[in-house]
């Protein structure tokens, strides 16, 4: 018998439920971790996800057939339950869980162990087969707890701010950038949000999510305006035009990548704050350990060396090449 | 500890030259004695000798953290620094906060010199245990050497300069030579033997451009007067007070590391500085550029490496002489004054970089063809009625290069690369074609864009075959246009050929793989230009 979820060209395939997770080719019925364009793609016939990543795939796909559902809330296709788990990457974001005939597999999406404020609290499933990601699947890769990383933005904001500059936060849009904002207002008197942060931020509010204030940025503001302010924008926008409108910018970096030096110097940005909106290298272990999985498939990032690492401590794993992982090119493109 | 910890997290962060510059004067001001003269040693290259391996580090590293080699090597690869690597791994410190002040770690390291090797693993693992990951990350990098974070020896003697209020080049010239930090004062570094006038001051240099146009747009052939481009270190001998001093063009004092023209200190008048080229020369013909950096890099330079790669200045320009500043005077005037000089001088460490003959620019860009076979990179043109100016100025002199060599091949091999290139794949090997194999013949890491590489990076991730350690191999087909200075035989490597400054000139996307050149091709080129 076919393995209840398949690798297939299109992505992960369950074909006795009839449906793909997160395909990255137009299929009929798509089940969607989480709204980063490299996981919810346009041109299915039907989307399922939850209620709070309903907003986000409306604004990144326009219209479709969208079903959604509560975390824990099963649902039954051809005799096979599924049910979203948070998995606390973003809003909205969760993990699948697929049951068919007393056989669990569970599907990551992305993750993190901490709770954001925002995400949901990540919650470890018991499966027999768990698909993880491993964007951050080396040990260098240990992350410090969101407040510290906090105080350090906001210590930088102030310095910036005292010096005269303007500093400008680069976050992806989705998920990253609100994620920042809960830290900002305490240091700023305005928060000025990109075009791409300020759709994101209108969705969210309509959907009754209570966000801190923010202003777009807009083509009649002056340079005064951004005196005692902190902006907001997505990765790329440092090396366009659109830059060149704050008096005296300085850049600040949040990602994960910025564990590594050369990381941070290759970007050419003032500072790199070390916030990460995926597990780091013990937040994998820990996930993967406590589902009690006797299976682990490996998918985007260090796969390799994830899967080997585990297969010699005792955990049967395997490498699955996916086209999940690009959303820092994609994002750069907008 | 924690001090240039934070030092150097903040001369990493900058972008900006005066940034560092604020940042090393701040820490200048601050910082205790002893410490600020260890690290005008680190950046004036006097690191403490290695008293231990980076192989010990990396197995102790691996002892304490629990990981297996492999998993280690993989993080390596990745982070592409290894004392990076083994401060992002360690287990986090027994007690935060307890480090002690710089020189402490830097003495210990000398004293632990001749330890056996368990007390020489105490220490750097009682070290590791005591500090935060930004020290961590120091404290390895005084033992496996290169800092890179954008500081040179100017630029910390300008910090330096900033604080003790005194000219940089006296500084410079202060802290050259022979002396030990350990047992060396600030004060006494300083201050010792203060001399009123500084004799070792150079003159900043003149820097050509590159010429772009055609050679007839410099108008009348008998305004400009040509030499051969050589590629060494450009210099200034300077002798004032009875005393020598070469400079490098990074206004670095070098005088030690080229005892050659130690002879020209009685030779030379006083009150005489000349401008010229650093080059090894084997009394007959320069020798290739790659024999001088054997020795550059050395503190002493020993006996073997003065009979291996010798040198000479040629030099072509006079810029001081009887203790005037000559360099108002026109190039004319220098060149005669220096030919003059060379001439009664006459040794032969001191050779006058000659002139070439041209009659009109026919003449010369034919002369310029033969460039290699003379040892030269190209002509210098310069016009005869100028002056001597400061920096790079465009107008009066041009450096006109001659092309590179170049052959299309394709990318077969790629490596992930160190620094500000990290985990991203940008160190390539590139083969030709032989009847209906490939054969590697280079590697190259310069000459694309930061995009181009986050393309090939991409495409080297999406289509690599297989992995040997760090190295995937790579579905041959990018196509690439490598340009390189000279090429010659070798029994290393499986193409017999050998380039010199190999480097990427183009990615040919309008080529196929089937297009590249063979190894017929490059043997072709080693039998023309191959001496």
């Amino acid at each position: 018998m076919a393995q209840l979820i398949e690798f297939s060209d299109k992505g992960l395939y369950c074909r006795q439920g009839g449906f793909y997770i997160d395909p990255w080719k137009a299929v009929d019925k798509a089940v969607i971790t989480h709204a980063h364009s490299d996981h919810a793609r346009w041109g299915s016939r039907s989307y399922l996800c939850h209620h709070q990543c309903k907003p986000l795939l409306q604004l990144r796909l326009g219209e479709n057939d969208y079903q959604t559902v509560e975390w824990e809330e099963p649902l039954f296709m051809n005799g096979v339950k599924v049910s979203l788990h948070p998995a606390g990457h973003m809003i909205g974001s969760s993990q699948v869980r697929v049951e068919y005939q007393g056989e669990v597999w569970v599907i990551s999406g992305d993750y993190k162990i901490e709770d954001d404020g925002l995400s949901g609290k990540f919650e470890p499933v018991p499966c027999h087969t768990f698909i993880t990601e491993s964007t951050f699947g080396l040990p260098i890769y240990d992350w410090k707890p969101q407040h510290a990383i906090f105080q350090q933005i906001q210590d930088w904001v102030r310095s910036c701010t005292a010096t005269g500059k303007t500093p400008v936060l680069l976050a992806y849009s989705l998920g990253k950038a609100q994620r920042l904002l809960q830290c900002l207002p305490e240091v700023a008197s305005t928060i000025y949000v990109h075009g791409a942060i300020w759709n994101t931020q209108e969705v969210l509010v309509k959907a009754g999510w209570a966000l801190p204030d923010v202003r777009p940025v807009t083509p009649e503001l002056s340079k005064d305006a951004f005196a005692g302010a902190v902006v907001l924008a997505p990765p790329g926008t440092d090396s366009s035009p659109w830059i060149k409108r704050f008096p005296e910018p300085s850049i600040g970096v949040c990602s994960g990548w910025m564990q590594v030096r050369g990381h941070v110097r290759r970007s050419n940005v003032d500072a790199g704050f070390v916030l990460s909106d995926h597990a780091d290298w013990k937040g994998l272990l820990q996930a993967i350990k406590a589902t009690g999985a006797q299976k682990v498939f490996v998918t985007h990032g260090f796969q390799s060396a994830l899967s080997r690492y585990l297969t010699e401590t005792g955990i049967e794993a395997a490498e699955v090449k996916t086209e999940y992982g690009d959303e820092q090119e994609t994002e750069a493109q907008v | 500890m924690n001090q240039f910890a934070n030092l150097v997290q903040r001369l990493g962060a900058s972008t900006r030259t005066n940034e560092k510059l604020d940042a090393l004067a701040a820490y200048f001001a601050n910082a205790n004695d002893k410490d600020k003269v260890w690290v005008i040693a680190i950046f004036s290259g006097r690191r403490p000798k290695r008293s231990v391996t980076t192989a010990q580090l990396q197995s102790w590293c691996i002892g304490l953290s629990g990981f297996p080699e492999w998993l280690f090597e993989e993080c390596y690869q990745t982070v592409g620094d290894l004392a990076e690597t083994i401060a992002l791994l360690l287990p986090q410190p027994v007690q935060a906060g307890a480090s002690h002040p710089l020189h402490y770690y830097l003495e210990s390291l000398l004293r632990i010199g001749n330890a056996d090797e368990a007390l020489r693993r105490q220490f750097i693992t009682d070290s590791w245990l005591s500090m935060d990951a930004a020290e961590r990350f120091v404290f390895n990098k005084f033992i496996t050497g290169g800092f890179r974070i954008g500081v040179s020896q100017k630029m910390m003697v300008n910090a330096l300069a900033r604080t003790v209020k005194l000219q940089p080049s006296v500084i410079a010239h202060r802290i050259s030579g022979n002396w030990d930090p350990a047992t060396t004062g600030f004060e006494t570094l300083l201050s010792e033997q203060a001399i009123a006038i500084d004799y070792s001051k150079p003159y900043p240099l003149y820097l050509a451009y590159a010429l772009e146009e055609d050679i007839t747009a410099l108008g009348d052939p008998r305004e400009w007067q040509a030499e051969w481009k050589w590629d060494g270190i450009r210099g200034q001998l300077i002798k004032r007070n009875d005393q020598l001093f070469v400079w490098s063009r990074g206004e670095e004092l070098m005088t030690e590391k080229f005892p050659e023209y130690f002879v020209l200190k009685d030779l030379l008048p006083n009150g005489i500085v000349l401008d010229g080229e650093i080059m090894p020369f084997d009394g007959s013909k320069p020798l290739p550029f790659g024999i001088l950096q054997t020795r550059i890099g050395r503190k002493t330079v020993t006996k073997k490496q003065l009979q291996e790669a010798p040198v000479t200045f040629f030099v072509y320009d006079l810029l001081e002489l009887d203790g005037e500043d000559y360099r108002e005077h026109t190039l004319q005037e220098r060149r005669q004054q220096l030919e003059r000089i060379v001439k009664d001088i006459h040794h032969p460490v001191l050779q006058l970089s000659p002139l070439i003959q041209f009659e009109n620019w026919e003449q010369l860009t034919s002369t310029r063809m033969g460039s290699r076979d003379m040892g030269a990179e190209g002509i210098m043109l310069k016009r005869v009625s100028s002056n001597y100016q400061v920096g790079r100025k465009r107008g009066d002199w041009w450096k006109w290069k001659i092309d590179p060599l170049v052959i299309d091949c394709v990318m077969v091999y790629a490596q992930k690369g160190h620094g500000r290139r990290s985990n991203l794949y940008t160190d390539y090997t590139f083969a030709v074609k032989d009847g209906d194999k490939l054969v590697t013949f280079t590697k190259a890491y310069s000459g694309l864009t930061d995009i181009e590489f986050a393309e090939v990076d991409a495409f080297v991730k999406k289509n690599s075959l297989e992995k040997f350690g760090p190295v995937r191999t790579v579905r041959p087909e990018l196509v690439f246009e490598i340009a390189f200075e000279g090429i010659a035989a070798s029994n290393r490597h499986k193409s017999g050929v050998a380039l010199r400054f190999p480097r990427i000139n183009r990615w040919r996307k309008d080529k196929r793989p089937d297009e590249i050149n063979t190894l017929e091709d490059l043997k072709k080129m080693l039998e023309l230009y191959g001496k």
